[in-house]
């Protein structure tokens, strides 16, 4: 009677209990490990909604809406008879019965999993970013923060969709705008400079684990790895539509009278590891490279990890090893070509490696291991069943061109929503899904589903434009909100899942160094072209396994290249980009970490990259203000780093340090000398001259001057 | 414990007072610094740690647990009373057969502890040995598992134990990171969530220093920046920084502040942290830093590099940090899942490990640092007494994953030296004796600190987090403090 009166008064309280959010979690905690995938036992899986609801091995039926009494399941969970009761080691709590119970009595509601099922379209919860956010920040009772000024806004949209900083000249236009749609209008440039392509293709190179050479311990180097590097940022710049962009990738080389450079877009998947050691069997590592394919195209565009199925059933998600294989099977007829390539850019014909195609006949490994497979078992490509079943022929034997096909179907909404969250991500700094890298059953849904089904909605409707989808978002109030944080939100919102700001996060390695060099001026622009070496800590590059490789530092204009174009060699990375988290390569990744630690402060006050930056950033301020006060200056140097002008009080903090630095250097001539190294300037002192490198090296080392705010 | 204060305190400073006010508020004691030594609930018995994660789960069945009666059992099938309910993540329950150890066990020291022939070394040890043979967890797979074994539980953004500790206690060297991160050989599946500072600040995250022979870059300043310009140049920086966190309240800032402010204190100190040029051959030996690789067999998870000099150094490296005062030193090492080719698999790590850590424990001995030094070796998980079996294989090679028991070693720090506490029935299935929740372990680790892990707790999201789970109740193991 108790628990009567108990789940009287639950429901009365609870309109509808929401499955995947109250009772998905206690089946997944509690009974998967005997009823999932990979034992299920009587029958009983809790990843298969069928098996839930229809009679199994007993007899009995698990669940029958709507009547707790006929449903096996619920009589399990409630049994006091040891040999009956489920789970058999840790009952479960009265809480978890009674909403297993009201959940039965009220329908048995088993949606299908939120990632795989339809986009939600209900125009009651908004039809446009903002009106989706205010709304639910509506619902918790907190209000969106204001627009951000013109100066953090165009410092934002610079980083976020070129990674450079913007200049003065750019900074007052914007300023100076006052027309209706200035803010547009800078969107629109940003979008069409060149440097766009650069941005959004590192993305597109943390997902395709790019680097210029093969790992393992002989960690060959890849010579034109970089032309296929340069395809992507054209590929970017030119907005091929993401539909395009990835079928060309996983099967361009399999097109019909293919161009060279749908031959060339396949070297996404030349981009795994390579191990030529001489012990290693060649088809073992095949095999390998081959399940990196798998894995790498199911995370970048399914938003799930399924490497764990390559030997068993996937213990959480309804995917089994059979169906692991099957999609193994479309990569698995990829072999590593090379073609002769000519281009523009190219002075000459040069070989790049791709991918092409090799019939072969897969198996499902036991265990994944390459020498047992079970020859018994034909595996043809198909997708896992699982996931979205679209517009697929499958009378016929499917390829690369129908999983492209299949990727970017408009009415895979699995994949619109992982592409559309990964773009997000970029302008927020927050995923919408928690788990950025898992859509599989095992995720609760993001608080903000509608607003990701919109946006997922919103890059099938323009046609999978990147730039407009981009256009689209920073075009809201939302993404033109301030960042700064509210003390009234700590308690309500205090990880901003529900964007009632922007966020402020520290900028990746790559443009920490374009950071360093635009304010001193030292960056020189060239898109694309070979990788480059500027300089590194000594022994970094012996530490290369088989010592096989030399950092030839570049001299010229390579020297001050993007941080994107930097020579990547996996087993002897540039620590100026490990430091600040830059992947290492080896595996694809969607989502960068972002620490904050002493060993990122030594780097940015030591590192000898870092600081010839602080020479050049002096000698440009004595430059460009030849006559001018030390407050001009200091402001000056101050809007080169943070694109803004510093106040009063920080000019003055300022002024302090650059008077006992020249008090020192006054004293000591030869320091003065030596720290301005060979960034003099004629006619003026070095004891002059090498205050402003010490005032600039702290400008540089500001908070702000590496955080998109 | 200072958190809501000093969050409130931070905003009602930034909104009320102003920036300069707040700057000077900064070195306040009442503030939560991470590099001020606080005060502990009660009486510690331990100053550091050393926690030597072994990720992948190790088997406790070929290394400490010995089942003499598994053995005779071999090939044969277990209780299905046993299995029922039981979880795995490849093992055919139907089918599964038992299988013995390969290995040669035998007993050492007062206490006649068990050890097996993998780690001679280890052995030598046994008295100052604590060894929990009855430990179990809730995760059967190691991401969460490894989540688990650090942070408490299986979750993203949560606290790693290294945070909890140096939240809890600052640290004794203010001039070296409090929480630092040694790795070797191929990275574990965790990777930077095993030390994630989750909602604390983010200066409580592991530091991780580079693997190899050289762990830290530009510690030295440029040439012509002299150390007392270095000094007002940081000055300025930090009063700036205070500005803009009075302007944005991004907390963010304010562990940029202290990491500044570290660094600089590191750059005195850390060279001399690194150079191992005054360690004695002796000890280089002992700890075995200049090893080679073996030839022969294993090390299939080995990764780049020379995983053998790089553990050596690693332990070497964690005495000289918890002799300087570092509060948590984190040496995790991966591959040690062995679901087949156990016994070479195996072997290749026991020989890369077993060495430098015994060292490590006789080297803090010698030196009288063990006494206020715990040093802790575990995996998330164990693995199964039953052979892993598959359709179709040969031969089972291999364990599968168990949560249900498995082993963890401690030692120093107020743990009782030459005690073996629990036990597992006589298979190794189950724990049969005092069991030991990983949360229960935790708590203890807690308590050797000196810290109630009711009490060591944040305010996140409205609700009093720690590092045990809040919804289970977790308990000290009194049995084995000294």
């Amino acid at each position: 009677m108790t628990i009567t009166f108990t789940i009287l008064s639950w429901t009365d309280l609870r309109a509808k209990i929401d499955f995947e959010r109250e009772v998905r979690p206690i089946l997944i905690n509690k009974c998967i490990n005997c009823h999932g995938g990979i034992k299920a036992k009587s029958g009983l899986n809790f990843t298969k909604k069928n098996t839930v609801f229809n009679k199994l091995n007993s007899g009995e039926i698990a669940v029958t809406a709507k009547s707790p009494l006929k449903s096996e399941l619920f009589h399990r969970i409630t049994s006091t008879d040891e040999s009956d009761k489920m789970p058999p080691d840790k009952p479960l709590s009265q809480k978890e019965i009674n909403t297993i119970k009201a959940w039965i009595k009220e329908g048995a509601i088993w949606p299908e999993h939120w990632a795989y099922s339809p986009l939600q379209k209900k125009a009651q919860n908004g039809s446009s970013i903002d009106e989706i956010i205010v709304a639910k920040l509506k619902e918790i009772g907190i209000t969106q923060s204001k627009i951000a000024n013109k100066r953090t806004l165009i410092r934002r949209l610079s980083l976020d969709l070129i990674g450079l900083p913007p200049s003065k000249i750019e900074i007052n236009n914007f300023i100076n705008d006052t027309s209706e749609n200035a803010y547009e209008k800078l969107v629109q440039r940003l979008l069409e400079s060149k440097h766009f392509g650069e941005r959004w293709a590192r993305h597109w190179l943390d997902s395709a684990r790019y680097a210029d050479s093969d790992g393992y311990e002989k960690d060959n180097i890849r010579p034109n790895a970089w032309i296929w590097r340069k395809w992507v940022i054209d590929t970017i710049n030119n907005d091929m539509p993401f539909d395009q962009f990835t079928i060309e990738q996983i099967s361009g080389d399999l097109k019909k009278n293919a161009k060279p450079s749908q031959v060339l877009a396949t070297a996404f998947h030349r981009q795994t590891l390579y191990n030529r050691e001489g012990g290693v069997d060649p088809e073992e590592d095949r095999t390998k490279r081959t399940i990196d394919r798998a894995n790498t195209t199911a995370l970048v565009w399914l938003g799930l990890s399924l490497e764990c199925a390559q030997c068993h059933d996937h213990p959480y998600d309804s995917l089994t090893q059979k169906e692991f294989y099957q999609f193994y099977s479309f990569f698995n007829d990829m072999t590593e070509s090379e073609i002769d390539y000519e281009s523009d850019f190219l002075e000459k014909k040069s070989k790049v490696r791709v991918m092409k195609r090799k019939d072969r006949q897969t198996f499902i490994f036991h265990r994944g291991d390459f020498l047992q497979p079970m020859k018994e078992i034909k595996i043809s490509s198909t997708t896992p069943s699982s996931l979205p079943q679209i517009n697929a022929d499958k009378s016929k034997e499917w390829d690369r061109i129908d999983l492209g096909n299949w990727l970017v179907n408009v009415n895979n909404p699995l994949s619109s929503r992982v592409l559309s969250n990964d773009i997000w991500t970029k302008l927020f700094g927050a995923s919408l899904v928690q788990t950025k890298s898992d859509f599989g059953t095992r995720s609760t849904p993001p608080e903000q589903l509608y607003l990701l089904d919109h946006l997922a909605e919103k890059f099938n409707q323009l046609n999978w434009s990147r730039k407009k989808l981009i256009a689209y978002i920073v075009n809201s109030k939302t993404y033109k909100q301030s960042s700064i944080r509210r003390k009234e939100t700590d308690e309500k919102d205090p990880d901003n899942h529900f964007y009632h700001r922007q966020n402020r996060f520290r900028i990746e390695g790559e443009i920490v160094r374009d950071i360093f060099l635009s304010s001193s001026g030292l960056i020189k622009h060239k898109i694309g072209g070979p990788s480059v070496f500027p300089p590194i800590p000594d022994g970094v590059a012996e530490q290369s396994f088989a010592g096989n490789f030399k950092w030839k530092t570049s001299q010229g204009d390579d020297r001050y290249r993007r941080g994107m174009y930097t020579f990547f060699k996996r087993t002897a990375p540039d620590p100026n980009l490990i430091t600040f988290d830059c992947p290492d390569a080896n595996v694809s990744i969607t989502k960068r970490n972002i620490s904050n630690n002493p060993i990122i402060a030594l780097a940015t006050l030591g590192n000898e990259v870092f600081h010839e930056a602080a020479q050049a950033l002096a000698k440009r301020i004595i430059k460009n203000l030849p006559n001018d006060n030390d407050q001009d200056r200091i402001a000056e140097a101050f809007q080169l780093c943070t694109s803004r002008k510093s106040k009063p009080e920080e000019t003055n903090e300022l002024m302090t340090l650059l008077k006992k630095s020249r008090h020192f250097y006054a004293e000591n001539k030869e320091e003065a000398k030596t720290v301005i190294g060979k960034y003099s300037i004629e006619n003026i002192e070095a004891a002059d001259l090498a205050p402003w490198v010490n005032v600039s090296r702290i400008i540089l080392n500001l908070d702000e001057t590496i955080t998109r705010e | 414990m200072q958190a809501n204060l000093r969050r409130d305190f931070l905003t009602s400073s930034a909104s009320g007072i102003g920036g300069i006010a707040l700057s000077h508020l900064l070195n306040q004691e009442t503030f939560a610094d991470a590099h001020v030594a606080k005060n502990s609930h009660f009486s510690p018995k331990t100053k550091n740690c050393i926690f030597i994660f072994m990720a992948g789960a190790p088997s406790q069945l070929d290394l400490f647990d010995y089942k003499p009666k598994l053995n005779e059992l071999n090939g044969k099938k277990m209780d299905a009373e046993l299995l029922k309910g039981k979880r795995f993540a490849f093992l055919q329950k139907e089918s599964a057969v038992l299988m013995g150890s390969s290995r040669k066990f035998s007993q050492h020291g007062k206490s006649g502890m068990w050890f097996s022939d993998l780690v001679p070394n280890l052995a030598k040890c046994s008295d100052d040995i604590c060894m929990i043979r009855s430990m179990h967890t809730d995760q059967f797979n190691h991401h969460p598992g490894q989540l688990q074994m650090q942070c408490g539980e299986a979750k993203f953004g949560i606290p790693s134990t290294g945070s909890w500790i140096n939240y809890g206690l600052g640290s004794e060297n203010q001039n070296l990171p409090g929480y630092i991160v040694l790795t070797a050989g191929r990275g574990s599946s965790g990777g930077a969530t095993l030390w994630q500072n989750g909602f604390l600040p983010s200066n409580y995250a592991g530091v991780q220093f580079r693997n190899g022979d050289s762990p830290l870059l530009n510690l030295k300043n440029p040439n012509g920046i002299p150390i007392q310009l270095q000094k007002s140049g940081l000055e300025t920086l930090r009063k700036l920084n205070e500005k803009h966190f009075s302007r944005t309240l991004d907390p963010e800032i304010l562990s940029r502040i202290e990491n500044y402010e570290l660094a600089f204190r590191m750059q005195s100190a850390a060279p001399e942290l690194v150079d191992l040029s005054n360690e004695t051959s002796k000890t280089l030996e002992n700890y075995g830093v200049n090893r080679q690789l073996p030839k022969e067999g294993g090390g299939r998870g080995k990764g780049n590099g020379n995983t053998y000099a790089d553990f050596s150094r690693n332990c070497l490296l964690a005495r000289r940090m918890v002799e300087r005062g570092v509060r948590f030193v984190n040496i995790i090492h991966a591959s040690w899942d062995h679901h087949s080719n156990l016994d070479p698999e195996i072997s290749f790590n026991a020989r890369m490990s077993d060495q430098p850590i015994a060292a490590l424990i006789n080297d803090l001995k010698e030196r009288g640092l063990l006494d206020e030094t715990l040093v802790v070796w575990a995996g998330e998980f164990g693995r199964t007494p039953l052979g892993e079996n598959r359709p179709g294989r040969k031969a089972n090679t291999g364990r599968d994953h168990h949560p249900n028991a498995f082993t963890v070693l401690m030692a120093g720090g107020g743990v009782r030296g030459g005690l073996t506490y629990g036990s597992t029935d006589e298979i190794g299935w189950n724990p049969e004796e005092n069991p030991v929740h990983v949360n229960d372990f935790q708590a203890t680790l807690l308590h050797l600190f000196g810290l109630d892990h009711e009490k060591l707790t944040y305010n996140h999201a409205g609700t009093q987090r720690r590092l045990t789970s809040i919804t289970r109740k977790s308990r000290v193991i009194k049995d084995i403090l000294t």
